[in-house]
């Protein structure tokens, strides 16, 4: 097994490693014999960018035909590292999003297939357009990995939080739309979305987050995860928020509350019939999401349930409205999208 | 193929207006103006400078074109038709719910389309991800893109113009079709994109400038652009809107108007007159 370079380099590194909490061999069954919480916090974080930027060096050694493309934010979402291993087919195209998406359109009409990074703001806002039109609607073969997404991106205010992404993506045909937990996650979500004929939208993120997967755990596009069978709540959760689901089950136990965690890494097409199970075998349904309630996780929930199996559902995430500059810490404690507003709202 | 002679290729001219007319006419809509300026450009470019096969419209070696004002859609079906990616028949279902032929270009469904163009200031940055992608390669394919004068208004068209020169794309060939008319008006009065030639010489083109109707000056400046190393060429081709049809040259109001019958058989007969 490898273990993420910054385990290695401590000593102990396999005691380090206890932020494993989905057994590989039964699959999906939570391990929930330590405490998670407790494990969590000395866990190894990693975000799910540096994830991307260095898998992505990987498969363009084994994929000749990946292409990459930033608008001058290879620094930050990575992408620099292909860029260092394959300067022949990195392109930067500057400031300018729009002209980025489109010229990756025109690549994919040759047979590349090139991924396009840049925030998710720009990517999923600037340039819709240029993604509806020259991307989707010709179904062309473009990754388009978003990074800097919700409001965990901090410091840097509304106008860089992207909350909408979601929702605008996941309403273009052709579109499949994924959003990933952790470093394992996000590692196979880049080399998978590779062998898709088609577009792809991959939310990605600046914050370290806590390694939940284990390195051989299975993952398909459009199946979710379950973590744990608690029957008192599901969390329906995707991205940053399926850790701090996982903390809140943890928490909850403790007080005698049973509830069960689900991972929707793939947003569209979204996982049904896991849903509407979990709908029929818990009492709550809960959604969880670093961005709108709007059009994002929350709705594609409601929309699957109130067709297939319709129940209450109650949407956590940001309500309406903008983010804030802070810590992206304090941010998410403070539009109650962590551990403790999640255990709030169940406790309600 | 390859057409060389003059008279034969005005002759393919003017059945490619010919075929627009029964488009827009069959379609009830279309966009006749903008689609009858830029026939001549089309035509010199599929049937005397292009290297391409409707036999083989996949492939991978060919030249490519992207109609970035997509809205001409009658002018790039009638070439297609013309040139033998699919019968000419198909043009009458122009703009119908089950016709291949959709209002804006669709590459998914049409032989010959190498890119879905409509919403306007995409196609540059689409044929330059194609002249990049050839250059990668080697496979030494040259790509051409036609954008209008109006649709030049796009900012997303100097993002292009900027890319085009950074990364040498001397395969690269953008045709202005300077026919001066938008919707609203002319390019002065809306939004004055002029001096057009200046701008893409600003952005470092090797800039051409030529009469869009004049079939000797348009394969001279094509065959010119084939021989700048290091940049690409925008070709600025001054037309006229409507140019063929008497009562629509020149005239904003047929930008995006369907002939009624009266008009379709008074087009039609001035068309067939230039064959005779």
């Amino acid at each position: 097994m490898c273990l993420p370079k910054e385990i290695q380099e401590k000593p102990n590194a396999k005691d380090v490693r206890v932020d494993v909490l989905i057994d590989p061999k039964t699959n999906n069954k939570f391990i929930n014999k330590k405490g998670i919480n407790k494990n969590m916090n000395v866990d190894v974080k990693i975000a799910t960018r540096e994830s991307y930027g260095k898998k992505l060096v990987e498969l363009g050694k084994v994929n000749k035909d990946i292409v990459v493309l930033d608008a001058d934010l290879a620094t930050a979402t990575k992408t620099e590292l292909f860029k260092k291993e394959f300067p022949n087919r990195f392109f930067d195209m500057g400031i300018a999003e729009q002209d980025m998406m489109s010229t990756a359109a025109g690549m994919a009409t040759c047979g590349k297939i090139p991924y396009a990074s840049t925030f998710a703001v720009f990517a999923a806002g600037r340039s819709y357009d240029q993604i509806r039109n020259s991307i989707c609607y010709p179904k062309l073969n473009v990754k388009i990995c978003a990074t800097h997404s919700g409001i965990a991106v901090g410091e840097d205010g509304a106008t860089h939080q992207m909350l909408e992404d979601i929702s605008l993506m996941r309403s273009l045909p052709n579109m499949t739309v994924m959003s990933v937990a952790d470093d394992i996650q996000a590692k196979w979500a880049v080399e998978e979305i590779s062998k898709i004929d088609g577009p792809v939208y991959l939310r990605l993120g600046r914050l370290a987050s806590p390694i939940i997967y284990a390195e051989n755990q299975k993952f398909e596009i459009g199946k979710g995860i379950q973590i744990g069978d608690g029957t008192d709540a599901t969390i329906i959760a995707t991205g940053l928020m399926v850790a701090e689901s996982i903390k809140a089950m943890e928490e909850l136990k403790e007080k005698g509350i049973n509830i069960r965690v689900i991972d929707i890494h793939t947003i569209k097409p979204i996982d049904k019939e896991l849903i509407v199970k979990c709908a029929k075998e818990t009492k709550r349904i809960i959604t969880i999401e670093d961005h709108s309630i709007i059009g994002g996780l929350g709705s594609a929930v409601c929309e699957v349930l109130s067709e297939e199996y319709p129940t209450k559902v109650t949407r956590l995430g940001m309500k309406d409205t903008f983010g804030k500059s802070g810590k992206a810490e304090k941010l998410l404690e403070y539009f109650g999208l962590s551990k403790d507003g999640i255990i709030k709202e169940i406790m309600s | 193929m390859k057409i060389t002679d003059i008279t034969e290729l005005k002759k393919i001219a003017n059945n490619i207006r010919i075929g627009i007319i029964e488009e827009v006419y069959a379609g009830k809509s279309g966009h006749p103006g903008g689609s009858l300026s830029c026939v001549d450009i089309l035509t010199i470019l599929y049937f005397n400078q292009m290297n391409i096969n409707p036999e083989e419209p996949k492939s991978p070696a060919r030249d490519r074109f992207v109609l970035s004002k997509g809205h001409a859609s009658p002018a790039l079906y009638s070439t297609l038709a013309e040139r033998g990616y699919f019968d000419k028949k198909e043009l009458l279902t122009f703009r119908g719910i089950d016709s291949i032929l959709q209002g804006h270009p669709d590459m998914k469904h049409i032989s010959g389309v190498d890119m879905s163009t409509g919403s306007l200031g995409q196609g540059l940055s689409a044929a330059n991800g194609m002249a990049m992608s050839s250059k990668l390669n080697e496979d030494g394919f040259r790509v051409y893109c036609l954008v209008g004068d109006g649709e030049i208004e796009e900012g997303q068209i100097w993002e292009a113009a900027m890319s085009a020169t950074h990364y040498k794309l001397d395969n690269l060939c953008v045709i202005v079709d300077n026919n001066n008319l938008q919707i609203d008006g002319e390019i002065t009065e809306v939004m004055s994109s002029y001096p057009i030639n200046l701008k893409f010489e600003s952005f470092g083109f090797n800039v051409i400038n030529v009469d869009g109707h004049n079939i000797e000056e348009l394969i001279d400046a094509f065959n010119k652009a084939k021989t700048v190393k290091g940049k690409p060429t925008a070709i600025i081709a001054k037309t006229i809107k409507g140019k063929g049809v008497s009562f629509m040259e020149n005239q904003v109001g047929w930008h995006g108007k369907a002939p009624n019958e009266e008009q379709y058989n008074q087009a039609i007969k001035e068309l067939k007159q230039n064959i005779d």
